[in-house]
């Protein structure tokens, strides 16, 4: 028998990034708001602290801060004709679990999209023709524009705690930092970390060809900051036990340290955890949400929880399966292209080049989560797609993080996997590699999508959210463009040994290795309801007292990692909430 | 599960020579105090928790086939991997118990859609030593651990490369083992392998030391200390 508690003003699902910036900013208008996580409390003292973090195996091989499969998970499957089968143990992405969901075990690293990146289709219709656009890619602009969101981009980077050099003053730019980025009203908030060896290497070869190295722009206090919620961050130690980590230091921006502290003084603002919602209740006419139902892992009964308002700020895998269960949206149809809920799932395309150095020492064990030098040079806005042949574009970076040897062990290629060979290389390389990493685009396409899964139930015997993805040509030629352009830049360093890890034509999508958790698209936004599930305020086309905060928004992915779009966006949705929908709620586009 | 009669694995004259050989090689590297991994005891009177004598048998000899004693640096014996990999079976690792498990499985499924068989890493140790002792003794005539080490290195080879299928649902088996192996050669001596952080001694890893403000801008200066554990313990 399910219980209904008293009504709150809104209701937010998921107390990650997104779902703290919502509750603090609706808390400031007084509202009585109620957050529901599915997983346990956290904070950095007691789960983060010195010296219990240090430990690998416990946070980077066994997951430790992460979604657990057996509560939840999905199937994937590469192409239609597959059975989908269940990600059963984590690899390819790591979904984050509890309060603070991913932004307490990212790196920090934190970027805007270029201005050409929020208007991709158009840019490229007018720039290299329509015929540029291969069959079956969705290429969409998104409904807003860079310059719309600056000031958003620039709050959230503000309540972050984000260290960088700015490279584009309000349209002037700036010596050593990014020529190519959008023009930024402000410069960072804090001063860029030093950089390791690696990292100065790769850019002195990086200019003496003519590019425009900068430092990498990361959410790792340099020094000492306190932030508009009055949240203090410390200068971090380079302890190098950052992704996959909780950190112990105060240093890297989280929802916990930048935001929680202070949310969780405010009375008009609650929270429980191990919470877990099932799915968004609407009302007879389907127009609009009266609330919640979750099921509370503490008392073990379903609760109906009233809210004038609700807001999905869980992770996007989880925000686009609870849009499907819910009803909001049709269901996107790959066969007829119809339908919007689920379509235009997108990942991201990296690569990398590995360089052994006999003489060199590198201590990979030294590092921000965010350090590094960048180039930009081939980014979106600098390439030709009609004479390279695809839609897109990479950052380029290198910088040593998280150098810990069960999981960041490069070895030559032809290394034997075990036996005296593989101790004598571990022995005789670590510490003596460096890598050059391509960070790049994904596009959506009609093929890739979420929908339900036809065989596998969760534990309330929902049916799972299946994934369908596999890499496209389009994606693969331009991670091949990157490698010869990077080849080019490790072999100015002239290393021992280099080998190159890019994917190659007809590369199937693999579940097994980590890729990134930057999984997008699927309930994207957009000014049309016929292909797309949020209008440009992230506010449900159908239902306009459902927002959805998240990358689920972007109709295909950036070529940059998506926190800093995700909190811009956030911060404008709350600007909206604030000072339009709330006066009068209604359908806003 | 766990069955603890004597065990009847002694290391080989030949692991042994090379042990002393190690400890001997390691002694030159920076003598700093070491207070000691306070529940170790020496590996030959480990009692097992999850994994039977045959099973620890196996355990000891292919450990030592993947992460040898000869040449520079510990071996998988004198870091006491075995010693983590047991008490990783006894735990929820062991039990597969944080990964989606239920039904219906494909084991024959494409390698990379991922973990697949219906099987936890315990069970598909207890099932595949089984079935790999069983081979051994068909072919060879003796269980894994009775063989030269040159026909455990062949054995474990054909493992890995498939030519000894043991079925699919046990088609990870030598994988999971592998890795098992080299996490506990590196990772915290808490977990029972690494001992005396003899692996990250020998690659140059400070473990928890989490403190490295001053040595970013310090270009190519290979960093000095040894490492400490999470319980405090120097090396």
């Amino acid at each position: 028998m399910a219980r209904t508690d008293p009504k709150k003003d809104v209701v937010i699902v998921g107390l990650g990034w997104t779902g703290a910036v919502l509750g603090m900013e609706l808390a400031q208008e007084g509202l009585e708001i109620l957050a529901l996580e599915r997983g346990e409390d956290r904070d950095t003292v007691p789960d983060f602290k010195y010296p219990n973090i240090a430990d690998e195996l416990k946070y980077a091989i066994r997951y430790d801060l992460m979604q657990k499969p057996s509560a939840s998970t999905l199937t994937i499957r590469r192409t239609g004709d597959e059975v989908a089968l269940p990600y059963r143990q984590l690899g390819s992405f790591l979904p984050g679990d509890g309060v603070g969901g991913a932004g307490t075990h990212w790196n920090g690293h934190n970027w805007r999209p270029q201005p050409e990146e929020m208007r991709l289709r158009s840019y490229t219709i007018e720039r290299f023709g329509r015929q540029t656009i291969p069959d079956g890619m969705l290429l969409q602009d998104y409904p807003i524009s860079y310059s719309d969101l600056e000031p958003h981009f620039d709050r959230f980077e503000r309540m972050v705690g984000i260290s960088g050099q700015a490279g584009n003053l309000n349209g002037k730019i700036i010596p050593g930092g990014n020529p190519f980025e959008g023009p930024r009203t402000a410069d960072y908030c804090m001063p860029p970390m030093p950089q390791t060896y690696d990292a100065t290497l790769f850019a002195n070869a990086a200019k003496s060809l003519g590019y425009h190295p900068f430092p990498r722009p990361g959410a790792i206090a340099s020094e000492a900051y306190v932030n508009e919620y009055g949240m203090q961050l410390g200068p971090c130690s380079f302890c190098g036990f950052c992704e996959r980590y909780g950190c112990y230091n105060y240093s890297k921006g989280s929802p916990n340290v930048c935001i929680l502290d202070a949310l969780k003084r405010k009375p008009n603002f609650s929270y429980k955890t191990r919470a877990e919602v099932l799915r968004v209740e609407l009302a007879a006419d389907k127009k609009t949400a009266t609330g919640v139902s979750y099921f509370d892992h503490r008392t073990g009964e379903e609760v109906f929880q009233p809210a004038d308002l609700v807001i999905l700020c869980a992770y996007q895998l989880h925000n686009v399966h609870l849009l499907l269960l819910s009803g909001i949206g049709e269901p996107y149809d790959p066969t007829t292209g119809e339908g919007v809920t689920g379509r235009g799932y997108a990942y991201q395309m990296n690569g990398g080049v590995q360089m052994f150095f006999k003489d060199k020492a590198f201590n990979p064990f030294v590092g921000t989560g965010s350090n590094g030098m960048v180039i930009d040079d081939f980014g979106i806005n600098q390439i030709d797609f009609g004479r390279e042949g695809f839609i897109g574009g990479s950052y380029i970076s290198s910088g040593t993080t998280n150098g810990q040897p069960i999981r960041s062990m490069p070895l030559p290629a032809g290394t034997p996997a075990w036996g005296k060979g593989w101790k004598d290389a571990v022995g005789q390389w670590y510490g003596h590699a460096m890598s050059i990493g391509s960070h790049g685009s994904c596009m959506s396409y009609k093929n890739c999508y979420l929908d339900l899964d036809p065989t596998y139930k969760d534990q309330f015997g929902r049916a799972m959210l299946r994934m369908t993805f596999n890499w496209n040509e389009n994606d693969i030629r331009m991670t091949q463009f990157m490698r010869v352009k990077m080849e080019e830049i490790a072999a100015k360093l002239q290393p021992d040994l280099m080998q190159s890890n890019f994917k190659k034509e007809g590369a199937m999508y693999d579940v097994r290795p980590y890729q990134t958790t930057h999984n997008v698209g699927g309930n994207i936004m957009g000014d049309d309801p016929k292909t797309s599930v949020l209008n440009r305020y992230l506010q449900a086309h159908d239902v306009h007292n459902v927002f959805v905060m998240g990358a689920g928004a972007f109709p295909q992915n950036i070529q940059y990692n998506p926190t800093g779009l995700v909190g811009g966006l956030a911060y404008w949705a709350a600007h909206t909430l604030r000072t339009d929908y709330l006066r009068q709620p209604r359908n806003l586009a | 599960m766990s069955d603890q009669t004597p065990l009847d694995w002694t290391p080989s004259r030949r692991q042994f020579i090379a042990a002393t050989t190690v400890t001997t090689a390691i002694s030159v590297l920076p003598s700093w105090v070491y207070a000691g991994q306070a529940d170790a005891v020496p590996l030959e009177q480990y009692l097992p928790e999850f994994l039977n004598a045959t099973e620890w048998a196996f355990v000891m000899a292919a450990t030592a086939r993947l992460i040898p004693s000869d040449g520079h640096g510990p071996g998988a014996y004198e870091a006491h991997v075995p010693v983590f990999i047991d008490r990783q079976l006894a735990s929820k690792y062991g039990a597969g118990s944080d990964w989606f498990m239920q039904g219906p499985h494909d084991p024959n499924a494409p390698p990379a859609q991922g973990y697949q068989t219906p099987l936890a890493p315990a069970q598909i140790y207890r099932q595949g030593i089984a079935a790999l002792n069983a081979w051994c003794d068909k072919t060879h005539g003796k269980r894994f651990d009775k063989l030269a080490l040159s026909q455990q290195d062949e054995v474990l080879a054909g493992v890995q490369q498939g030519t000894i299928n043991l079925g699919a649902e046990l088609r990870d088996f030598f994988s999971i083992l592998l890795g098992n192996t080299k996490e506990g050669y590196f990772s915290d001596p808490k977990y029972g392998g690494n001992y005396k952080m003899l692996a990250w001694s020998y690659i140059g890893f400070p473990g928890a030391r989490a403190s490295f403000k001053e040595w970013a801008g310090q270009h190519n200066v290979a960093y000095p200390l040894g490492p400490v554990s999470i319980s405090g313990e120097r090396a």
